[in-house]
């Protein structure tokens, strides 16, 4: 594995995503109330591009008429078929152990750590003052 | 069913390096607004959609009875940047489906204003009129890649008649495309002209699922949900390609074409092993029939591929595949709607490149003779 930096914290608005490309792969980066979350930017179903998922919440109802909203932006819906996957883990809501998508450790880190290298993207400019999202490939 | 698709793509998955040119048989533009019709609608019929909208048997105005999945029922990245309903803008689609999957003919089927489900037959026949025009000025003229069909409604059968021969006669159109959900079952002599005249023309049927006709979308009745809903597409088609057959159609056009486009492929092999059967024991019924039902669906049809079913075995889609006839099936993708179907990756079972071939271009190379 090797660690990439591919965005500086603040670049990626809450909500929002940044899509990169790490050795051939298209990588998309989520910013989910002050995490972040790197997942192929591809749906193991027919391959729509994941950064226009819709970033909902997971939504249960224990019985008729009552609705439990939890974990708000962090469920991903495909943008076609809406297969729904678990941003965190890149886990299919409805077959977890067959159907995920590829997803890649993600750290955030100051500039003063990171000038320690070592590091592939060394042609981003690093200050030692901003923080920056690093995903592992 | 699915696989993590966790390496980069391969050369032949990557956009515009499929080396297969595909022809797609379901491309779905959209009006920006009804303003766009006004230059091909009397200013009488502009009045009238102003002032009544349209005349549907469905409940609420500019929407339908079932809350669909996604706004407009499109895929989510298909909204042009220019603004617009997805669809509407000619380079968008260009830049997104068009050119890099390849397309090298793309069938246009309208669905603007549910235009054959019209009740006044007069204002729906001034609508489908705007329609054809619309087709050549706004797409095909600007990229000839896009082919137009003729839209009529069914039940105003001398006005069909009327604007069949009228876009006969430009001659750029490439199908003639009736509503599933007519008064009757398309088997009905009523329609019988229009069938006359496809014949004559060379000229495809073509019948695009959807619409609200005067019945409930089931034969058991309106369904609840929208998943629901969606089931009674493949019944409809199954009852009007039944209808079809019985009713004799094929026995009478016997050069006639049909094209079901958007109605699945799944449940055919199991109507036409049961319609021969019948055939067998009840022949006598139906003596205007010379030959087992199968043999005019073997000959006369042709089905889209999408939506595509999804077995969980791949095997089992390959032996579908093989029932129905690698013969008969024309790929689509539905784009830009929610369920579109990415010619890479929608048939999830192995298919030679020779049946490749036939699926995604020659088949409709040969029904639409490009
Ligand atoms: S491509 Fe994502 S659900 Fe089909």
């Amino acid at each position: 594995m090797t660690r990439h930096i591919v965005a500086r914290t603040t670049e990626i608005p809450p909500g929002g995503n940044k899509v990169v490309d790490i050795a051939g792969r298209d990588i998309v980066v989520f910013h989910v109330n002050g995490e972040f979350f790197a997942l192929l930017n591809r749906c193991p179903h027919e391959g729509a591009p994941l950064e226009k998922a819709a970033c909902v919440a997971r939504l249960t109802s224990p019985e008729p008429g009552i609705y439990q909203r939890s974990r708000v932006g962090e469920m991903l819906r495909c943008p076609w078929h809406g297969w729904e996957f678990d941003m965190r883990n890149g886990q299919s809501w409805f077959d977890p152990k067959r159907v995920k998508i590829r997803s890649y450790p993600v750290a955030v880190e100051r500039g003063d750590e990171l000038q320690k290298g070592p590091y592939v993207a060394e042609t981003f400019p690093v200050h030692v003052e901003d923080s920056y999202v690093i995903v592992e490939v | 069913m699915s696989e993590i698709i966790d390496r980069p793509l391969h050369d032949d998955e990557k956009p515009a390096a499929s080396r297969l040119r595909i022809v797609d048989c379901d491309v779905h533009p959209s009006l920006h607004s009804t303003d766009d019709l006004n230059e091909f609608l009397p200013k009488r019929w502009q009045q009238h959609l102003r002032e009544y909208g349209s005349h549907l048997r469905t409940p609420y105005l500019f929407t339908t009875p079932y809350p669909r999945s996604s706004p407009l029922i499109a895929r989510r990245d298909a909204w042009p940047p220019t603004g617009g309903p997805p669809g509407s803008d000619l380079a968008f689609m260009q830049k997104q489906h068009l050119d890099p999957l390849d397309v090298e003919f793309g069938i246009l089927q309208v669905l603007d204003l549910f235009i054959f489900s019209q009740q006044n037959l007069e204002f729906g026949a001034a609508i489908q009129r705007a329609i054809n025009d619309w087709q050549l000025a706004f797409w095909s003229h600007r990229d000839p890649r896009l082919k137009a069909s003729i839209l009529v409604g069914q039940d105003g059968i001398d006005l069909a008649i009327a604007e069949i021969e009228r876009c006969a006669k430009i001659g750029e159109y490439i199908q003639i495309n009736v509503s599933p959900r007519a008064n009757e079952p398309l088997g009905r002599r009523r329609y019988w002209p229009i069938y006359e005249r496809a014949q004559a023309l060379d000229l495809p049927l073509g019948i695009h699922v959807g619409g609200y006709g005067g019945h409930a979308p089931t034969g058991g009745g309106w369904p609840s949900y929208y998943v629901e809903e969606h089931q009674s597409n493949a019944h409809t088609i199954a009852a009007q390609l039944a209808s079809l057959v019985i009713e004799g159609v094929l026995e009478r056009f016997p050069k006639l074409k049909i094209v079901f486009i958007e109605g699945g492929f799944g449940w055919i092999p199991s109507a036409v092993w049961r319609m021969d059967q019948h055939f067998a024991r009840f022949r006598s019924e139906v003596p205007h029939l010379k030959r087992k039902p199968s043999e005019y669906v073997r000959e006369h049809f042709w089905f889209t591929t999408q939506p595509i079913d999804e077995p969980d075995e791949a095997r089992h889609l390959r032996s579908l595949i093989e029932w129905v006839g690698i013969d008969r099936l024309l790929f689509s993708s539905d784009y830009p709607h929610w369920d579109f179907d990415d010619p890479r990756f929608a048939i999830k079972t192995p298919l030679t490149e020779a049946e490749r071939k036939k699926i995604f271009s020659t088949n409709a190379r040969a029904v639409y003779k490009f």
